[in-house]
């Protein structure tokens, strides 16, 4: 195990997947010569409510603290941000972005789902990118990004890790991996399980890519022969997943992939739903967080980071008021990370509503002042060059771009 | 409708098994399904008596062991922290090598399929030390001996035990005018248990619920809580005083009583919009991504008219045609295609009874969390996603292949002819292909993977 991962960490860091990468018949020339454009775009769906509020601390509202009597009793109210907004202290090892002007924040943002406040409906409706989920919610804006972009291929975008991510779906093809599973055959072997899956449209697709997939992230897939040992060494290299890294593992894949062709890539971070001591269960998602967008800065390189744009949304905020339990219930608005060399850092964008009774959702939610769409279309607007008729008819159907946020430098 | 032996073992099972023959017929499978529960006779599962206890000792012994410190008797006390610590972990083998066996192993398989699917439907995770690994026990003891019932009865078995109390923060959650809530500020209320009722367990995210009968819903339950031995309790000073009226329906009088929550349940199981929730998936689950309107419609007709009894309402699946559509059946989900493959490869109490835990990690808990399924854990109180689309992505069926190369060397010494598999593992439903692949392997191990990845095996 040992022996193997390291060898795969050390491909991945060292951007050494030559052979294999050659050897993939989607990676012709052509496609490479007609990636579209050369900007990156990272979407991280944080998974379960983030507490915005918490996030970034709206210090300077004078309805703030009382809300919030027991999240905020200690002396420490977060690290200074712009004098108003103060960050949680779970975020620090990401100051130097922010003075550098490669992090910022969206305050207060939401797609536009409302009232029930589910997990699930909310985030399919964040993903799908739609006014509601009467459509049936089974496409992606994401994928219908890629729809639009001219010279997109299958390695354009990609979705990584185990977790199922709804942006990504839909009729374009989007590249989808974990770094966390080895594919080990003889040449014989895969030739005879072409055949046999050859049988079931559905299964045959899906192992084709496998098979290209997992040649594509450091480790061999077809071996020469069965009996030297390697092929079972392989076999052997079975360990559970590391929970501890997991996040690391994802990022250096999905920066490994943008630092070649692809463009797009998507995944998930979970751990958000603090209803009870969220002053202890925030700690350890915001870490994660903040060691994802590091590794995702360290893995693309100087170059790649200038151009790429990192945006952490979730499926909705939580109650301005702390429940009876030291934590958060499911809220309305929310607020969005962006990072990169692309972003306009160093700031909180968006329109702050206040937090006395009357300016709040349903007297109990922050209340909304964008729809996280509009931002997110800006991003690729600016990305990708996609026009606003696209942005407004086909990626997020039927929103109303407006004027530009200043978001992208 | 002519009743298929192998389909009912491969749709409504875990496939076939050279040992253990196949229902033979509708009326014998529904009575394997009503008789006794031989399996958990013979593979037994800790109950929840038995795993709280054991949390018990647990925490009796952490605390001898604080007091100790320090003291003569400190070694004394480390060792006996550790005993239990290892038997914590003998405990969590044993259950999974257990619940294989008995898919496995047993002659009533649908009654398996079922306990999954309801133990599904009303996820639970494990939170916190007192719940440490108490899925296995909250699905033996909450759900499987329900699954012959009445949906209300599996309802208030699941949404009121102590597991599902915890995960979902009823617990923790005080009526804002109870007598608690006066004493102690700070104390209020947390609606997670109610919505998750309303929206995953009983009329489902399109019902008309709105969010005034979530909050209302949820004063309704603030008595229910755990106690410090992990067992449900009715605590009158955290209920929220004065009556609650949940879709139109007033509960509880001045002080709500366990009965009150019990009378909401009920109406709740009776609602039309709970029989056709509960309708679409068990078919969407045993059948079709998209089935026939027809088989939802019977089903939920069933449902409505018997009250929620589950026996009649699976028979009202069993006896549609369109249950029994030849063509394209679901994929197995991978907790169902790694125990359908230990099935077809005739796994024994030697082979998966005595195993230890490092062994069982590499061979199925590791692989399973590859295949997008971590046993017993869940994503959140919605379970498993159950869209095909959902499991056949490359990675998922690479993972498969991984495991499937794998597995079966490790769980016996000698591994089955590949071309005798087919047979056992697909018996009608193997193809000429299949065939000619199993006989053509270079080898015994990539044969056997070949047989278990095929498209055939792996469809339901």
């Amino acid at each position: 195990m040992t022996r193997m991962s390291t060898r795969r960490s050390f491909l991945l860091r060292s951007g050494a997947l030559g052979c294999s990468l050659a050897a993939s018949p989607i990676l012709t020339p052509v496609g490479l010569a007609s990636a579209p454009g050369d900007n990156r775009l990272v979407v991280i769906i944080l998974r379960g409510g983030v507490d915005g509020l918490d996030v970034v601390r709206p210090i300077g509202d004078p309805a703030f603290q009382s809300a919030r009597p027991g999240l905020l009793n200690s002396s420490e109210v977060g690290i200074d941000l712009t004098g108003f907004f103060a960050l949680h202290p779970a975020l620090l090892p990401l100051m130097p972005l922010w003075t550098a002007g490669e992090l910022g924040f969206v305050h207060v943002a939401s797609t536009p789902y409302r009232d029930k406040r589910s997990h699930f409906d909310g985030q399919d409706l964040l993903e799908a990118g739609t006014v509601d989920l009467s459509g049936g919610g089974r496409e992606g804006w994401l994928n219908r990004l890629v729809q639009v972009l001219p010279g997109a291929n299958a390695r354009t975008a990609f979705s990584v890790g185990d977790g199922e991510m709804l942006i990504a779906a839909g009729a374009a093809e989007v590249s989808n991996w974990s770094p966390s599973v080895d594919v080990v055959l003889s040449a014989a072997g895969l030739g005879l399980l072409r055949q046999v899956m050859a049988e079931d449209p559905v299964f045959a697709r899906a192992m084709s890519e496998a098979v290209e997939l997992a040649a594509l992230d450091g480790d061999q897939v077809v071996f020469p022969d069965t009996h030297d040992g390697r092929m079972e060494a392989m076999v052997e290299d079975m360990q559970p997943i590391p929970r501890g890294d997991g996040h690391l593992r994802i990022a250096e894949f999905a920066a490994s992939q943008l630092r070649h062709e692809t463009r797009i890539a998507t995944f998930s971070l979970g751990g958000w739903d603090t209803h009870r001591n969220q002053k202890n269960a925030l700690k350890g998602p915001l870490g994660r967080l903040a060691d994802t967008i590091l590794a995702l800065k360290q893995g693309c390189g100087a170059d790649v980071w200038g151009k790429t744009t990192v945006l952490a949304m979730t499926e909705f905020g939580r109650t301005v008021r702390e429940n009876g339990t030291g934590g958060t219930d499911h809220g309305t608005g929310g607020m969005m990370l962006v990072a990169g060399g692309a972003v306009r850092g160093g700031r909180v964008h968006g329109l702050w509503p206040g937090l006395d009774e009357a300016s709040l959702y349903d007297r109990r939610d922050l209340m909304p002042t964008s729809d996280l769409r509009g931002w997110a279309a800006w991003a690729m607007r600016a990305s990708f060059g996609v026009v606003r008729s696209e942005l407004e008819r086909s990626v997020f159907p039927g929103l109303d771009l407006g004027d530009d946020p200043g978001l992208m430098l | 409708m002519r009743f298929d032996p192998a389909l009912a073992e491969m749709r409504f099972g875990y496939g076939l098994s050279p040992s253990i023959a196949p229902p033979l017929g509708l009326a014998d499978m529904l009575s394997r399904l009503s008789g006794p529960d031989l399996m958990s006779q013979k593979y037994p599962i800790e109950n929840y008596d038995q795993f709280t206890a054991r949390i018990g000792e647990f925490i009796a012994a952490r605390g001898e062991r604080k007091k100790a410190k320090g003291t003569a008797g400190e070694k004394a006390a480390q060792k006996a922290m550790r005993r239990i610590v290892r038997r914590s972990r003998r405990q969590a083998t044993l259950s999974l090598g257990a619940s294989l066996l008995r898919r496995a192993r047993t002659a009533d398989a649908f009654r398996e399929r079922l306990e999954f699917f309801w133990a599904d439907h009303f996820s639970v995770v494990a939170k916190g030390q007192r719940m440490a690994g108490v899925v296995p026990s909250y699905s033996e003891s909450a759900i499987r001996p329900f699954v012959g019932a009445t949906f209300s009865e599996l309802l208030k078995s699941a949404v009121l035990h102590p597991a599902m109390l915890n995960f979902l923060d009823q617990n923790a959650s005080v009526g804002p005018n109870s007598a608690l809530a006066a004493r102690e500020d700070g104390k209020g209320l947390n609606e997670n248990l109610a919505r998750e009722i309303l929206e995953l367990h009983t009329l489902g995210v399109d019902g008309p619920y709105s969010q005034t009968d979530v909050r209302q819903l949820a004063e309704l339950l603030t008595g229910l809580g755990t106690n410090r031995d992990g067992a449900m309790v009715f605590r009158h000073r955290r209920a929220e005083p004065g009556a609650e009226t949940v879709l139109g329906r007033s509960y509880s009088g001045e002080f709500a009583e366990i009965e009150d929550i019990h009378a909401v349940l009920d109406d709740l199981s009776a609602h039309p919009a709970t029989a056709r929730h509960i309708a679409g998936k068990l078919a969407r689950h045993f059948v079709s991504n998209n089935p026939d309107p027809d088989l939802v419609a019977a089903i939920e007709a069933k449902f409505l008219e018997t009250g929620g009894a589950l026996l009649p309402t699976y028979e009202a699946m069993l006896t549609h045609p369109a249950a029994w559509d030849q063509a394209g059946g679901k994929i197995k989900q991978p907790i169902t295609f790694v125990a359908s493959a230990f099935r077809a490869l005739d796994a024994s109490d030697r082979d998966l009874g005595g195993v230890d835990r490092n062994q069982l990690v590499q061979m199925v808990d590791a692989p399973l969390a590859r295949m997008g399924q971590a046993w017993g854990r869940p994503l959140g109180p919605d379970g498993w996603p159950d869209h095909d689309s959902h499991w056949i992505t490359p990675q998922g069926l690479a993972a498969r292949l991984q495991w499937a190369l794998m597995a079966p060397s490790m769980l016996r010494r000698g591994l089955v002819d590949p071309r005798q598999l087919v047979g056992q593992a697909l018996g009608p439903r193997a193809t000429e292909t299949l065939h000619f692949a199993a006989s053509a392997a270079e080898t015994r191990r990539e044969g056997v993977a070949l047989v278990l990845t095929s498209p055939a095996f792996q469809r339901h």
